[in-house]
């Protein structure tokens, strides 16, 4: 079961007007499998995610998804209703910015929950419960159970983005530059995190990111996007270590080295 | 003896297009066998491309021409064209790489560094832990460091923590990228008894050594890399 992909993407392309935001991206992504999209800002990265996301209808091209119930669907085929019970449950999506991806004014127990009563649990004992866990699973103390967001701080707001999407254990996860804007540190602890869960929970998951540490510290794969087209894709560490197209070469020589 | 690794003709160009595109041949026309058992060691002086060859080997490089085919799970497998997917199986359970120097990743502690290949393949994260410590006591690393991530350590202890994580499987191929270069002579003498109890349980090894001594106590063979030079085709 796991030889078949979770998600593919066939050729997909987005016009904004004559403007390319992506074009002609295919590539298939296998449960458990993190797959990075590097590339400067503009390059078409966040574009692709929406596109795959359902955020944003691609102009052509198809995304098909593995359902749990294993039949293929075509994201684009299925209804808005259902769709969108995908994204609440099926998928994670962790948006740079937390507030987008938060609700700011009620506690964070409540922003853990809110995903579970989306999938049908009621008992409030169960959901408070389930809830302090996954803080705890985050590294947010269970005291803060009653705090809004707004009161922590923005790694803790990221933290608890996480925790509100693998609530429901979804399948895979889409996280747009989930370490932006962070300092090292709390950038460090972020991404141990990240890479703990997803290894433990078997996550597929698609990083959007401009930072190749990032990318290399997550990532199996990696596809480098220039001017809306992918220019090179392969296995994380070849792209880094043996880049053959000169943009890739250009972009890995001017990591800075500590 | 079986071949548990066969590279056939292969060669490799780095195309720097940074510089105007110049090209850089490694290595051409690179043809060897490593059988079961034995530790075959890549010779030759710094830049004949005996990392690279080890690279591609590993499939961090990717390779322009020919094969190097792997037995993996009784099927031979050319990782030179493998996919991706393919290649991250192939590194989980049947090629072992001890680099010459650590990545590390922040608050991971050097047990679990050296941990990991085996809880990868599912092995039980305490009993991988004890495997890590076994080794660590045989490489004289310091317990007080155990639970320490290892980005702080001096090279000798990163060094270390890398060979455990390479040594701790039982892939049935190991690559070593100069894995005594930090090393005292006590430390040195551990790591050639490792490498006497792989090629006793039947693994293949391919090394660069540069230490003469280990490299004398270690080889059964030594792949002279200078006669694959590239830059003699240009």
């Amino acid at each position: 079961m796991n030889n078949q992909p979770l998600l593919s993407v066939n050729e997909v392309s987005k016009f904004y007007g004559a403007r390319i935001g992506c074009r002609d991206v295919s590539f298939d992504l296998y449960p458990g499998e993190v797959l990075a999209v590097v590339g400067e800002s503009g390059s078409g990265k966040t574009t692709l995610l929406n596109c795959i996301s359902t955020r944003l209808e691609p102009t052509s091209g198809s995304v098909m998804y593995r359902m749990r119930d294993e039949t293929k669907r075509d994201l684009y085929q299925m209804s808005e209703a259902e769709r969108r019970f995908l994204m609440r449950t099926d998928w994670g999506f962790v948006h740079q910015n937390p507030a987008d991806g938060l609700r700011m004014a009620v506690s964070a127990g409540a922003n853990v929950g809110e995903r579970l009563m989306a999938v049908g649990d009621r008992h409030y004992g169960n959901i408070r419960e389930t809830a302090i866990d996954w803080l705890g699973r985050v590294e947010i103390n269970e005291d803060r159970v009653d705090d809004q967001p707004r009161a922590f701080s923005g790694g803790m707001r990221q933290r608890l983005q996480i925790a509100r999407n693998l609530v429901t254990g979804p399948r895979l996860m889409f996280m747009d530059e989930p370490t932006g804007g962070l300092d090292v540190s709390v950038q460090a602890r972020l991404l141990d995190l990240i890479r703990g869960l997803v290894r433990d929970l078997g996550l597929a998951a698609i990083v959007v990111t401009h930072d190749l540490a990032v990318a290399r510290l997550l990532s199996h794969r990696m596809i480098v996007m220039k001017d809306g087209h992918v220019i090179e894709s392969g296995l994380t560490d070849r792209v880094l270590d043996d880049p053959h197209e000169p943009y890739t070469q250009l972009l890995v020589s001017s990591i800075l080295q500590v | 003896m079986t071949a548990a690794i066969t590279v056939c003709e292969i060669s490799k160009t780095f195309t720097m297009h940074l510089r105007d595109g110049i090209q850089i041949p490694v290595v051409t026309g690179v043809n060897f066998v490593v059988k079961a058992g034995e530790c075959a060691v890549l010779g030759g002086p710094s830049g004949a491309g005996k990392s690279s060859i080890l690279k591609m080997l590993y499939g961090n490089y990717s390779t322009d021409q020919g094969q190097i085919l792997l037995t993996h799970y009784g099927e031979q497998v050319d990782l030179s064209k493998a996919e991706p997917r393919k290649i991250i199986e192939l590194r989980r359970d049947t090629i072992g790489y001890v680099s010459q120097f650590l990545r590390t990743v922040p608050r991971v502690s050097a047990l679990d560094v050296a941990a990991e290949p085996l809880t990868q393949r599912g092995e039980d994260h305490e009993i991988a832990r004890k495997k890590a410590a076994d080794l660590f006591s045989q490489l004289n690393l310091p317990e007080r460091l155990w639970d320490l991530p290892p980005a702080t350590f001096s090279g000798g202890e990163q060094q270390r923590v890398n060979i455990a994580r390479g040594f701790i499987t039982d892939h049935p191929v190991l690559l070593l990228d100069e894995p005594t270069a930090s090393l005292d002579a006590k430390n040195r003498a551990v790591v050639v008894d490792l490498i006497t109890q792989k090629k006793a349980a039947g693994v293949a090894l391919l090394g660069i050594f540069h230490d003469e001594d280990v490299r004398t106590k270690v080889a059964d063979r030594i792949i002279d890399v200078t006669s694959f030079a590239g830059a003699k085709a240009a």
